[in-house]
């Protein structure tokens, strides 16, 4: 196990591509393959939290353990899938459904002012109290013409992002 | 993998702001503050992008990435003659070089062990005589992977008050730099026959230890530095400050404690050539020994050694500032790029500190519009 591309046939870098909906090329699948060797050190099959975290910039992020309850004990399939989401390739409403998920965390398609804030908390640590952020979130709800119980559902996410610009890309390396 | 604990403090001594090489775009874009909005607050994508592209690749694993060679041996031309080559390898320069370097121990034992033990008396002449023994038996080692080391620069002199730094890529960074000077080392502790030489052979060109694990290391240490410095008799120095091997095209930061000594650092740089082979050590990949082998059934070991000008503390500068530029000269010379990752997140997860430098920028960024 190490570096070589071998390991992955045609038929499986194409079973890849159907699974992520064509979101990256051949040559970008092969990238990411041994991008998930270099990760996964055991060769368990899948990349664990642990491992994960030995990725400095990685484990800096706010979100990280947010990501690492999505990421955790996928395979390489899943792993690509996840990552689709950041293709040039993908549309608007793609990106808007992941950042969807992110918040869900209990996947019932519904985002609650608690999830929101929960994220929130993620995001400003120790440098807004408790109370600041409920005070921004309901400021923000309100003016959007939402209640503090009101659940958003997917469609709300898709009004309230508008035709605002989202960059969400990242490039993968091509050696 | 071990030991992968959060760390205190102590780690984010040694790192300059590290903000600036991180991107760290504020969560809602430059510009004049805007009215926050809900949709502002709800587009994580900014953080998002930064988790998938560290995922995708990132700067730290870089510096320890081996790249396989390319094989050359694909077509039924070259294949025969790879095959000709490994013959060569395995059956005719690895026994030469294992008996090279037996000869080379029996030499050294014969040698060391009465010294040691008969001239118990005479400090001095032991010593030199020792340093003298250590030297050629590094040269023995060098002979046995045939390697060929071009030094550049004038030779490093024997006086007090100064210590050499270099970068590190392998064990046998030593071990080249000891053939040509006898320098006195300061080293992790290791288990097996290479803790055993440790123990013994090295001692006499003087070593101190360290252990990553321990966090009250760090000031025994540092003062264990600062002794050694100061002493008259002692062997200069050689401090290897990025504190774990490195695969020889990265250097990740310096350690401050040497260059906070307040005596003259001599950088020197290390560049091996990897056509012949690929001389960076992965410790959690191979044991030292089978690296060794690596290296005895290659066809050489090619590398050029700079000793470049000494360099002193500046006014005004910190230690930090200090290791930053001589790492800059080492890196220039030897063709190495620079990361801002400590070597030790090899071992330990980064500070908190740095992800909550993210929360405070987002935290403020939020409250100063939400006032607008």
């Amino acid at each position: 196990m190490g570096n070589s591309s071998s390991m992955l046939t045609q038929y499986d870098i194409e079973e890849v591509q159907e699974h992520c909906n064509h979101a990256f090329s051949q040559q970008e699948i092969l990238s990411l393959y041994n991008r998930f060797c270099q990760l996964d050190k055991n060769s368990g099959g899948f990349v664990s939290a642990d491992e994960f975290m030995s990725v400095p910039e990685f484990a800096v992020n706010p979100l990280a353990q947010r990501l690492l309850r999505m990421l955790d004990g996928l395979n390489f399939k899943e792993f690509v899938a996840f990552l689709s989401a950041f293709s040039p390739r993908t549309t608007r409403q793609q990106k808007i459904e992941f950042i969807f998920k992110v918040y869900d965390s209990d996947c019932n398609g519904k985002v609650t002012f608690d999830d929101i804030l929960c994220i929130l908390r993620d995001l400003s640590g120790s440098f807004m109290s408790e109370q600041q952020r409920q005070k921004v979130l309901t400021h923000v709800f309100q003016e959007a013409g939402y209640t503090p119980d009101s659940s958003l559902i997917f469609s709300d996410f898709m009004k309230i992002f508008g035709n605002s610009e989202l960059k969400m890309e990242v490039e993968v390396p091509i050696d | 993998m071990a030991g992968m604990e959060s760390t205190s403090a102590e780690m984010d001594l040694d790192r300059p702001n590290l903000e600036e090489y991180l991107p760290s775009d504020s969560i809602h874009g430059s510009g004049s503050p805007k009215n926050l909005h809900l949709r502002d607050l709800l587009d994580i994508s900014p953080t998002l992008t930064e988790a998938a592209g560290a995922i995708v690749d990132d700067s730290f694993t870089r510096c320890f990435k081996s790249n396989s060679p390319e094989p050359w041996n694909w077509n039924i031309y070259l294949f025969p003659l790879w095959c000709t080559g490994v013959v060569v390898r395995y059956g005719i320069l690895f026994p030469l070089r294992l008996l090279t370097l037996l000869f080379g121990w029996i030499i050294f034992w014969a040698g060391f062990i009465p010294a040691h033990i008969l001239l118990k008396g005479q400090e001095k002449l032991r010593r030199k005589i020792e340093r003298k023994l250590v030297e050629m038996m590094c040269s023995f080692f060098v002979a046995s992977w045939t390697g060929v080391v071009k030094y550049h620069g004038p030779r490093p002199s024997m006086r007090p008050h100064q210590v050499f730094v270099a970068n590190h890529t392998s064990m046998i960074d030593f071990i080249i730099l000891e053939q040509m000077t006898a320098f006195a080392v300061i080293m992790q502790k290791h288990p097996g026959w290479v803790g055993f030489i440790q123990k013994t052979i090295l001692e006499s060109v003087g070593c101190i230890w360290f252990n990553r694990t321990e966090s009250k290391d760090r000031e025994v240490v540092a003062r264990k530095l600062r002794e050694h410095v100061q002493g008259v008799d002692n062997n200069p120095l050689l401090i290897f400050p990025e504190g774990t091997c490195v695969n020889n095209q990265y250097t990740v930061m310096f350690k401050k404690g040497a260059f906070e000594l307040g005596c003259a650092v001599c950088p020197i740089a290390i560049k091996y050539n990897k056509i012949f082979v690929d001389a960076f050590w992965n410790s959690k990949k191979q044991s030292f020994t089978m690296h060794l082998l690596r290296l005895m059934t290659s066809w050489a070991v090619v590398c050029d050694v700079w000793y470049l000008e000494p360099q002193y503390l500046q006014p005004g500068e910190t230690a930090i500032e200090f290791a930053e530029r001589v790492r800059d000269m080492i890196a220039t010379r030897a063709g190495l790029k620079k990361v801002p990752w400590d070597g030790y997140l090899k071992y330990f997860r980064p500070s908190p500190k740095l992800t909550e430098k993210k929360q405070q920028i987002f935290a403020e960024d939020v409250l100063r519009r939400l006032e607008k």
